[in-house]
């Protein structure tokens, strides 16, 4: 029997471009870039590894953002999963993290699966507790924060790195599991990957066709609220000292002056 | 008042700072009743009693060490509707660890209420708790709520100060019948870290953090005796971890600790904004780097433009011969 794997990837603005808000207090994502989450090109990778590993898997990976998180379908697509499905409706405009559970825990329940994968974090949210939702929506085991991931004969193991402690887990498919950026490099797509993921199936979704009413997801379906973002003020300049033998001498006077030492 | 739930980090019985912290904001908003859970749970009641905890509800079970989180979510549910029994809390704080996070998140599904995570501050608000959050690898500061259900809330450690307040702190102890779904992930075995002696990286008053340019495993013994000389926790940046030079456990950034120390001395790393995120809320900040277009020196408060290994060694014996 196939192994049916679905990755969750998101649409995020780059980290290096000028990242704010929009006048409604939501990620502004028009004037900055978008691209595939980094953390979650490991979740991409991950799912390639162990569909290798299977006799005969497949991967769909499964996005919930606006027109342009097609972008993030494609790259992921050309690293080479097999189908996508995009859910984008504009009711889901501003959609926190439960809104936003709720919309992917249906997509992935039509889709079919054995396996959710996902990252660790959204570079732009950076919550880190979607995973752990799908796992209680979906009603199956949370394999979470995982450094290493491996399925055999219906089971997930992985170990799970924490503060005070590094832990082996293991639960019985299906399961959704997360995966850190310690979990192994992503691969570049190839040149026959992007060509390829060209002809893939992108199924496109929206709310009518998950059931969800539009009052349970966007900024008035959400459960938080934002009501103020203001800029970090700049740092104001610091002293700049160029080392001409002294400089761990200046240093240490520097700290003194502050009371570290 | 209304009680607020506070979920206790302890390590047998060992309660972690940060628990302590979310005391002191859990009194701004309520009556903190403490939620410890296994081994070492009744021990944790007296430190949570000077620091202002009325109630201690403790449960103890194997299956809280056996089984990845969501037995102790059930716990933090029957804590949560005892609590109810009396009247809505007014909120439920969880430490910012990554196990706490997720034992929040799923509280707030099951209880239907929303959440916030890594809140750096908390100020009782007309319409229920208002949270401070950092937002964009730090360059934004948010202030949200919840509006729907009791606001489940994670704190970052270092969000404010650990207080005396004493109280009653009665322990009681904490019914828990465990859902179908709590024995699902099992966990197969558990490597505790060793320690190092040095102080927590989240919890230190001044972290000295090494990047690429300290260039070698072995010349992190250059950084470890200053952060030493200083009484400091060690960090990495991810060039640095990823070398294989250190512990990903030290990595300060997006991936790894985010950290809010008093001094932050960073020697070889550029300042990448990953990085960044994770020590740009710094107090003081120290930079030593050879490249004096680096972007981590427009953070600094004090930049040396200079090779780690002169002056971080040069730095290290004044701060021992000054501290005699
Ligand atoms: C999704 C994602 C998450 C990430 N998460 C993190 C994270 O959590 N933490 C993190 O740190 N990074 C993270 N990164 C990586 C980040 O982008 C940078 O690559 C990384 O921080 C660079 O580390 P570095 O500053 O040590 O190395 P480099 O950028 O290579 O800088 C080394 C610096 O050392 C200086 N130097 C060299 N030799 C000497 C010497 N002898 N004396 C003095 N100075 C010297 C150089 O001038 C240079 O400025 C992440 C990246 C991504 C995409
Ligand atoms: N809009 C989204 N579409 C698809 N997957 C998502 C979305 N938001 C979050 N995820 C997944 O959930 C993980 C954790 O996200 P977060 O809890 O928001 O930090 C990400 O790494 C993704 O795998």
């Amino acid at each position: 029997m196939s192994l049916r794997i679905v990755v969750c990837v998101k649409y995020v603005p780059d980290a290096t471009g000028d990242r704010h808000f929009a006048d409604d207090l939501t990620v502004d994502r028009d004037d900055v870039d978008g691209l595939l989450s980094e953390l979650d090109e490991y979740a991409v990778e991950q799912a390639l590894q162990i569909a290798e590993e299977a006799d005969d898997a497949e991967i769909t990976v499964l996005t919930v953002g606006p027109e342009d998180a097609k972008d993030a379908l494609r790259k992921a697509l050309s690293m080479g999963a097999d189908k996508a499905v995009h859910v984008e409706d504009d009711d889901i405009h501003g959609s926190d993290v439960m809104a936003t559970s709720l919309v992917l825990a249906k997509a992935i329940e039509k889709t079919g699966y054995d396996l959710v994968i996902c990252g660790m974090a959204s570079t732009d949210g950076t919550m880190g507790v979607l995973p752990a939702i799908l796992a209680e929506r979906l009603g199956v085991p949370q394999v979470t924060l995982l450094s290493e991931v491996s399925v055999e004969d219906g089971t997930v193991k992985g170990r799970r790195d924490g503060d005070t402690a590094s832990e082996r887990l293991e639960a019985s498919l299906p399961a959704v599991v997360s995966v850190t950026d310690q979990s192994g490099e992503a691969r570049y797509p190839s040149f026959k990957g992007i060509m390829a993921a060209k002809k893939k199936p992108v199924e496109s979704l929206d709310l009518e066709d998950l059931e969800i009413e539009a009052d349970e997801v966007g900024l008035e379906g959400s459960w938080t609220r934002v009501d103020s973002a203001a800029e970090r003020p700049a740092r104001t300049a610091g002293t700049i000292v160029k080392d001409e033998g002294e400089g761990g001498k200046q240093l240490a006077e520097f700290l003194a002056s502050q009371k570290f030492i | 008042m209304a009680e607020v739930l506070v979920y206790v980090d302890h390590v047998d019985g060992a309660v972690r700072k940060p628990t302590l912290e979310l005391l002191t904001l859990a009194r701004r908003i309520g009556e903190p009743v403490a939620v410890a859970l296994g081994s070492g749970a009744e021990a944790t009641a007296a430190t949570l009693a000077e620091h202002g905890a009325v109630k201690v509800l403790t449960a103890d079970a194997p299956e809280f060490a056996e089984y990845l989180v969501v037995p102790k979510v059930d716990a933090l549910q029957a804590a949560y509707e005892a609590a109810s029994a009396g009247g809505s809390p007014a909120a439920v704080l969880v430490p910012s660890s990554a196990e706490g996070k997720e034992i929040a998140a799923r509280l707030a599904v099951r209880i239907g209420s929303g959440i916030i995570t890594d809140a750096v501050d908390l100020e009782a608000g007309d319409e229920g708790p208002v949270a401070t959050q950092s937002a964009f690898a730090a360059s934004f500061t948010t202030k949200s709520r919840v509006s729907k259900g009791t606001p489940v809330i994670t704190v970052k450690p270092n969000s404010a100060a650990v207080e005396a307040a004493p109280a009653a702190g009665t322990v009681e102890p904490l019914t828990v019948s465990f859902s179908e779904k709590a024995t699902g992930t099992k966990v197969v075995s558990r490597t505790p870290r060793e320690s190092t002696g040095r102080p927590e990286l989240t919890e230190a008053a001044i972290v000295v953090s090494g990047g690429r340019g300290v260039n070698g495993a072995e010349n992190f013994r250059i950084i470890e005796e200053l952060a030493d000389s200083l009484g400091a926790a060690v960090g990495a940046s991810r060039a640095a971890v990823d070398a294989g030079w250190y512990p990903h456990t030290n990595q300060v950034g997006q991936t790894g600790k985010s950290v809010s120390p008093q001094l932050y001395i960073a020697a070889g790393i550029s300042g990448a904004i990953q990085h960044r995120a994770g020590m740009q809320t710094s107090k003081t900040i120290v930079a030593i780097n050879k490249d004096a277009e680096a972007p981590i020196f427009d953070l600094v408060d004090y930049g040396v433009v200079g090779d780690l290994f002169e002056v971080v060694p040069q730095l290290t014996e004044q701060v021992k011969a000054r501290k005699g």
